[in-house]
């Protein structure tokens, strides 16, 4: 019950944080939070907007920015896409907020993309997504697929000797476009079309007999077989329930997960799951000194020790710190300083290297490959020797092969065709 | 667990065995010779570690086995001060530390004391099949069988000679069935002569599963003459019998899904089939009876973890009668102002979902809350080539047992006869002296519950998230519709009928297209008979 409290004590300094927001003092900096609350999404987002509020609360004991106190503004979209786009606007417009760290899938973003651009301000998304994209008011610092999806891959082929491949996703983009990138990929490596098998599942879908048992006749056809799975929230728990009283054991089909992370498992007994694999840039496992600070702070200010922290909220530290940085650099929160500003910009992230904004306004992460282990913890079996850069546009598909993204002056181009030599070549 | 459990069981036994036949001193010298070995396992990295483990399966001692064993549940740890690796067991703050040979307990070691030596599926692998030629002489039938099925897995020809004295020496029919079936793997993939080979394929062929098949079409391919021949018929054989049983593994899917939907369902067949409410916070209830489980399932594990098997059937009765009472108090506070007009009762009970929701995301938090599985609803059984989990087992068998009870409960009980009489004529129960308004009041908990007590076995299977309820509602108005309002016999029918229909769409159209199709299929069920599969005849229709 003392959850109970905690919570109230939150709600009421959210409550006051937005009067604070209403009067609007000019002698604070704004920041907005763009995260779901209530809602299905409101089981991933509500964790980064507490993840936001404290890094807003330690950089104000740090003494804030440019001499000013920041102030957090939240609100809630309720997982509800176009109401994001309306509380963009009101953040933006109502609020006065000078960046918004928000969003979690990609049609939230997609649907508040075009008011970031109308008004000239910041977004900074923190989700590992499908790429194809790459905007100038906004700064993506959750992993690219070549960041997360090709390594994974690659780490399977290479180190269990996968020959056959299950890519089991929902149905919406970013499985669609992670699955389509994966395949040309696979198909590129010399895997024969009839070693991949496709599946897609509702949101939320919850009866997964058929397509584990599916996937068991798939796996036993003699080759070594593996699963990519981009199946995303609610619909992950009962997929490895599934899994684990189907007898599927990691050692004979893995399945490697894009979207499972800390903060998923903790609604499951993993001691069925040890050895199944997921594809991130940070884990809680990190053996780091920066991220032991990191979880001791989280867990002094959520005041309770057995919540985890995960990839996204590494994203958001690390995207925070590099706008508070870039606002140093430039000396004012002017949208289009900070976004000349940025470029280059180099934080400590939580796994101890540093990641830089490139052009793109995608950041270097190192990529890390963990096996789930029965605390639902993840450990770390493979990273990349250095960082990974995060490519806009995948080298896989025929559509954006040519691509390349480029904010800085002159070419300040976000889909510019080294083909045609032209900006706004063919995209998504 | 269990079956590491009995591992440890078993090597004890036998190492107090071998220190009574062959003497304190031979035990001695063989850890002497072997702890080097171990320790070194501490160090390198994963390609070194499978050396390492190469190396320690070669002595070919069975004292190993334990070191081994915690290594691949990554329980083996390196003490940082002086290199010695212990077996570690996480005590609160505390490791307990055992010594890997002698099993002796060595004390215990601060979080920061010890370093856990990492392990990956590869070193699992190979640590699987190497315990398994370990391990085929065990004492307990069980671990016997596990190793049989590791070598199986292995198909090393190595392992034959091993195989041929575990054969000779067993007594039990059972795990000698799994060691010939290993030793035929193993066989098929050696270069012995053929009517060893043909003999092999006859025993993978009785085997008659998938690994089998998956076994012989690679013999099928790369043999020639006589042995092509017998895999060839095998592989027929095999493939005719899979694809029956595959077929009564649908049905089994089906009625399972079916009976997932029946639990989900049947509260609403009550408050929307019997009373007429349409009532969209029907999914909250079967989510509240969800978090009473887990409410259920924190406190024993805090209190009295030894009840934890028995803590499903203490949450039944603690969900129905929170999920009831929270349904009496909605018909009380909103509803009953409501009767008669059904869109705004809609509106109403959405805005009572939303609440409910939201309050337990306020109370629990919005992320997953762990449900755990009480060992006997967990892990499966195979029933020819089926494979049927226990927890959908138990949810069917449920699922059929809450529809009983409820059935007896309006067709047998005063209650259920004040129901129906309310139900089909309002005015005139009145007038024979029920207090109307109380029995809807009741009727509405009684849905509630049921659905509370739902919320318990769905719990079993799904996620415990403010948004559980949310997955089922679209679903349980499409059984109670396509069922026939009113007709508790029609939701059996319909939740029956469309678990079996998705799950015969589902391997052709996917999951997503088979659940477009099964709506569409509704959608014109509809069109042709309104009033669903079984409708209600009478007057009592027109009022």
């Amino acid at each position: 019950m003392k959850n109970t409290l905690t919570k109230f004590a939150l709600a009421s300094l959210m409550a006051s944080t937005m009067i604070g927001g209403a009067s609007a003092q000019e002698d604070t900096i704004k920041v907005g939070i763009l995260h779901s609350l209530s809602g299905t999404m409101a089981i991933s987002e509500t964790t980064l907007k507490d993840a936001m509020l404290m890094l807003i609360e330690e950089q104000n004991k740090k003494g804030g920015l440019l001499g000013k106190k920041l102030e957090a503004v939240v609100v809630d979209p309720a997982s509800d896409w176009p109401l994001f786009a309306e509380k963009a606007r009101e953040l933006i417009e109502v609020n006065g907020v000078d960046a918004v760290f928000g969003c979690w899938t990609s049609v939230s973003r997609k649907s508040v993309l075009p008011v970031f651009e109308e008004l000239n301000s910041l977004l900074f998304y923190p989700v590992q997504y499908e790429g194809e994209e790459s905007q100038r008011n906004v700064f993506y610092t959750g992993a690219a697929p070549n960041q997360q999806a090709i390594p994974a891959v690659d780490y399977l082929m290479n180190e269990e000797g996968v020959e056959r491949w299950v890519l089991a996703g929902t149905d919406y983009v970013y499985p669609r476009t992670t699955n389509k990138i994966l395949e040309a990929y696979l198909k590129s490596k010399g895997v024969a079309e009839e070693d991949i098998m496709i599946n897609y599942t509702p949101f939320g879908h919850s009866d997964w007999q058929t397509i584990v048992s599916d996937i068991k006749t798939f796996g036993s056809a003699g080759k070594k077989t593996a699963v990519v799975s981009t199946i995303n929230g609610d619909a992950n728990v009962p997929f490895y329930k599934e899994l684990a009283n189907a007898g599927i054991k990691a050692e004979d089909i893995p399945v490697v997960a894009f979207s499972v992370g800390e903060e998923e498992l903790a609604g499951l007994d993993t001691e069925p799951l040890v050895g199944h694999l997921a594809a991130w840039n940070y884990f809680q496992s990190a053996d780091t000194d920066i991220n032991a600070e990191f979880i001791d702070a989280w867990h002094a200010f959520i005041g309770d020790e057995d919540r985890v922290t995960n990839d996204p909220m590494e994203a958001h530290f690390i995207g925070f710190n590099m706008w508070v940085e870039a606002v140093e650099k430039a000396g004012t929160t002017d949208p289009d300083a900070v976004i000349d500003a940025i470029v280059g910009v180099s934080v400590p992230n939580l796994t101890g290297g540093y990641s830089a904004m490139m052009p793109n306004h995608h950041i270097t992460k190192p990529v890390l490959i963990g096996e789930i282990q029965d605390d639902g913890q993840f450990e770390t079996v493979w990273e990349t020797s250095g960082l990974v850069v995060g490519d806009a546009w995948s080298d896989y598909l025929d559509g954006s092969k040519d691509l390349i993204s480029d904010w800085r002056a002159p070419l300040s181009c976000g889909n510019f065709n080294t083909a045609t030599g032209k900006c706004g070549g063919s995209g998504s | 667990m269990s079956c590491l459990k009995s591992l440890f069981v078993f090597l004890c036994l036998q190492i107090s065995l071998m220190v009574g036949l062959a003497g304190p001193a031979n035990a001695q010298s063989d850890s002497e010779t072997l702890r080097p070995l171990i320790n070194e396992l501490a160090e390198g990295k994963f390609a070194e570690t499978e050396r390492q483990i190469g190396a320690l399966v070669a002595t070919g001692d069975p004292i190993v086995a334990p070191a081994l064993e915690a290594l691949s549940a990554g329980d083996l740890y390196v003490r940082k001060s002086d290199g010695q690796v212990f077996i570690a067991e996480k005590d609160g703050k505390q490791f307990k530390l055992t010594d890997p040979l002698t099993l002796e307990a060595q004390g215990e070691a601060g979080r920061r004391e010890v370093k856990k030596i990492k392990v990956n599926n590869k070193l699992r692998r190979v640590i699987r099949s190497a315990l398994g030629s370990l391990t085929l002489m065990a004492p307990d039938p069980k671990v016997r069988i596990a190793a049989a099925e590791a070598v199986f897995k292995a198909k090393d020809p190595g392992s034959i000679e091993a195989l041929d004295t575990a054969i000779a020496a067993e007594q039990d029919a059972n795990v000698l069935e799994v060691m010939q079936q290993a030793r035929a793997a193993a066989v098929l993939n050696s270069d012995l002569e053929e009517a060893e080979k043909i003999a092999a394929v006859e025993i993978l062929s009785e085997m008659g599963n998938r690994e089998a098949l998956s076994l012989l079409i690679g013999v099928r391919s790369s043999s020639e003459g006589a042995v092509q021949g017998a895999a060839a018929a095998a592989v027929t054989k095999i493939e005719k019998s899979i694809a029956a049983w595959d077929a009564a593994q649908n049905i089994w899917y089906g009625i399972s899904l079916g009976s997932v939907l029946l639990l989900a369902a049947i509260g609403l067949a009550i408050t929307f089939g019997v009373m007429g409410v349409i009532n969209m916070a029907h999914g909250e209830m079967v989510m509240i009876g969800a978090y009473t489980t887990f409410v259920v399932q924190d406190l024993i594990r805090t209190s009295m973890p030894e009840l934890f098997d028995y803590s499903l059937f203490i949450a039944l009765p603690l969900a129905f009668l929170t999920a009831g009472v929270i349904g009496i108090a909605i018909e009380r506070g909103v509803i009953r102002w409501l009767y008669g007009r059904p869109l705004e009762t809609l509106l109403a009970t959405w805005g009572i979902s939303l609440i409910l929701q939201q309050a337990v995301r306020s109370i629990f938090g919005p992320t997953n809350r762990e449900v755990g599985n009480p060992d006997w609803m967990s892990g499966a059984f195979e029933l020819g080539q089926m494979t049927i989990t226990y927890n959908r087992m138990w949810i069917v068998v449920f699922a059929l047992l809450v529809f009983a009870g409820l059935i007896l409960v309006l067709k047998k009980t005063p209650f259920g006869l004040y129901t129906r009489a309310v139900t089909q004529n309002r005015r005139m129960a009145a007038n024979m002296g029920i207090r109307t308004p109380w029995i809807d009041a009741l009727t509405f908990g009684l849905g509630s519950g049921i659905a509370g007590i739902a919320g318990v076995a769905l719990s079993q299977i799904d996620n415990v998230s403010p948004n559980l309820g949310q997955g089922y509602i679209i679903d349980s108005f499409m059984v109670v519709v396509f069922g026939g309002v009113g007709n508790l016999w029609g939701t059996l029918v319909g939740a029956m009928t469309l678990g079996v229909v998705n799950k015969f769409l589902e391997p052709y159209a996917g999951a997503v297209l088979g659940k477009i199709f099964v709506l569409v299929f509704i959608i014109l069920f509809i069109q042709k008979r309104p009033r669903g599969l079984f409708a209600l005849k009478g007057r009592a229709v027109e009022a």
